[in-house]
């Protein structure tokens, strides 16, 4: 068994570098995108703010679309736009944008939700003081909403997680890839187990992090 | 008459609530002097939070407008209503302070609001925190406070930028009785240190009574009385300001007592000003043949004047009992017989 392990133990490593490599970037990007996304969605529906009902029902409407469409075709459907912004469509560098358009709407939503979750009594009196959107933006809403923010990244990047291994599933490398080639169709028990403890371990190291890092925000 | 520091005209504020029209403003006028405070009172769902937040526009009047220092609120550009409400400060219930940031930050924030130098910032805040007492909180988050300390930094931001007027939504309400008063106090030395004007949303008459020199009282979206403090306690008009003002004078006597006074005349008596500081009892006992005995009575001083509530029993012959009521009622501001005992 350890004779066993010690020759997977360079395919594992190459993987793990594949997962690492497209949760990462896409990871980036879906902060980069999903929380201003998140942001604009709450505002958009704040009489107290800047409420734009048809900007709001737009967003809304993209986001529950590509919400709906099941990952595995999602990425299927994304060939052309992964082709034009990185080059390719397979391997890990071609998983990045599937897993970032997938992973975007989830963020968003989840920062959606830890900013109507604040105390409506201090966006009132924010407004009241003649703060402008911008500094309340900046100043109350994403300050207030850190906490809940943090555990919606938390559970974006486990939700990345989840989604890297099924672009395994189609050839985009990563620990989802050895599972399925090693495990399931070489019939490798070992692998696959040795693979699902991995991202047992690796899914609640994160959660934990997550949680603390969320509580130091929790005033 | 001077202009009005703030003036209401015809405001209608209606709210879709699932599919249900609620009035929760129909149709108030309302003019406010500078450096006055003025109170609204009513019990809860009359309207008067709906009233004052169309003050600074956070709730936008369905109809009517809304005047501070002349400006209409509803026809200001966005820029120029964030420019104005630096001018009127608001301190709530909850307090709604920002609980990510320190006593300092919230300060801070407001300042910003304003555009207030940077440089100048730090002085700023030393300034308004030693105003409401609070110098050494400066660094704390919100929650470590108690619930008086909060209303006193929500004071001090709403404070930051000088404002013309303070709107205050029932911020005493979440407090007890002993830091109510503390509260009550700073917001009075305020006004009378700086003329700041305020206005004072609340259910408590206590309220009303220790600080306002002006009063309206409002029911079902409308204002049914406006007065003076002092009459509104001494003249009620409206039935809801009786009530108002009954609920705090606890006068009723027990049933016990009522039993030994069988065949008495029992009159409620208030009387104000210079009156109160007179011996009217001395001269009824010297005037009319009848035996007085006073059964339950008090003297307090709003706004610095004298108003006396006072129950007695009257025994002696009809013709005599009344012509000490016609006395009575030709004296003093008020006259109750209590009919509905034994």
């Amino acid at each position: 068994m350890l004779e066993h392990l010690r020759t997977l133990w360079p395919e594992f490593v190459k993987a793990l570098g594949e997962s690492g490599l497209m949760i990462g970037w896409s990871l980036l990007i879906t902060l980069l995108v999903g929380i201003p996304i998140g942001i604009l969605l709450y505002v958009t529906s704040q009489g107290l703010i800047w409420k734009q009902i048809w900007i709001r029902t737009l967003a809304n409407t993209i986001i529950n679309l590509i919400r709906s469409i099941p990952f595995i075709i999602l990425m299927v459907a994304l060939i052309p736009v992964s082709v034009f912004f990185v080059g390719r469509s397979t391997g890990a560098i071609g998983a990045i944008i599937p897993l970032s358009v997938a992973a975007i709407p989830l963020l968003a939503r989840l920062v959606e939700t830890a900013l109507r979750n604040l105390d409506q009594g201090v966006l009132e009196s924010s407004v009241a003081a003649g703060a402008s959107t911008w500094q309340i933006i900046t100043g109350v809403l994403i300050p207030e909403a850190t906490y809940g923010i943090i555990q919606g990244i938390t559970l974006t990047l486990i939700n990345l997680i989840a989604y890297s291994a099924t672009v395994g599933a189609v050839g985009g490398g990563g620990i989802g890839d050895l599972a399925i080639r090693y495990g399931y169709y070489r019939y490798d028990n070992l692998t696959l187990i040795f693979t699902i403890v991995f991202l047992i371990v690796l899914v609640q190291l994160i959660q934990f992090i997550g949680d603390r890092i969320a509580l130091l925000f929790k005033k | 008459m001077e202009k009005p520091l703030l003036d209401l005209r015809e405001i209608h504020l209606t709210y879709t609530q699932k599919n249900k029209q609620v009035q929760a403003v129909n149709g108030v006028n309302l003019s406010i002097q500078a450096g006055e405070i003025f109170g609204i009172i009513g019990y809860s769902g009359a309207g008067k939070s709906s009233l004052l937040r169309c003050m600074n526009l956070l709730e936008v009047p369905t109809k009517g407008s809304v005047h501070v220092e002349g400006r209409s609120l509803t026809d200001l550009t966005p820029k120029e209503l964030r420019q104005i409400r630096t001018k009127i400060g608001m301190i709530f219930q909850q307090f709604n302070l920002i609980h990510s940031k320190t006593v300092a930050e919230n300060i801070i924030f407001n300042l910003k609001a304003a555009g207030f130098p940077k440089k100048d910032q730090e002085k700023r805040v030393a300034e308004l925190l030693d105003l409401v007492g609070l110098s050494d909180k400066a660094d704390r988050y919100p929650n470590e406070l108690s619930g008086g300390q909060k209303q006193r930094i929500g004071i001090a931001r709403a404070l930051a930028n000088n404002p013309r007027i303070l709107l205050c939504d029932e911020a005493t309400s979440a407090l007890d009785p002993e830091t109510t008063q503390q509260i009550l106090d700073l917001l009075k030395s305020i006004n009378q240190q700086i003329g700041l004007t305020i206005v004072m949303v609340t259910h408590e008459m206590e309220v009303i009574k220790s600080i306002c020199h002006r009063v309206a009282v409002m029911e079902q979206g409308k204002i049914v009385e406006e007065n003076t403090t002092y009459q509104a306690f001494s003249q009620p008009q409206s039935s809801l300001m009786q009530q108002f003002v009954s609920n705090l004078y606890d006068d009723e006597l027990p049933k016990e007592a009522l039993k030994n006074l069988k065949g008495q005349t029992l009159l409620t008596l208030v009387f104000s000003g210079e009156i109160a500081e007179q011996d009217f009892i001395d001269t009824l006992k010297e005037s009319f043949v009848v035996s007085v005995s006073i059964l339950h009575g008090n003297i307090e001083y709003i706004q610095g004047r004298p108003l006396g509530h006072l129950t007695i029993a009257l025994k002696g012959q009809p013709e005599e009992i009344s012509a000490v009521k016609n006395y009575l009622v030709s004296t003093l501001t008020q006259v109750k017989e209590v009919k509905d005992y034994a």
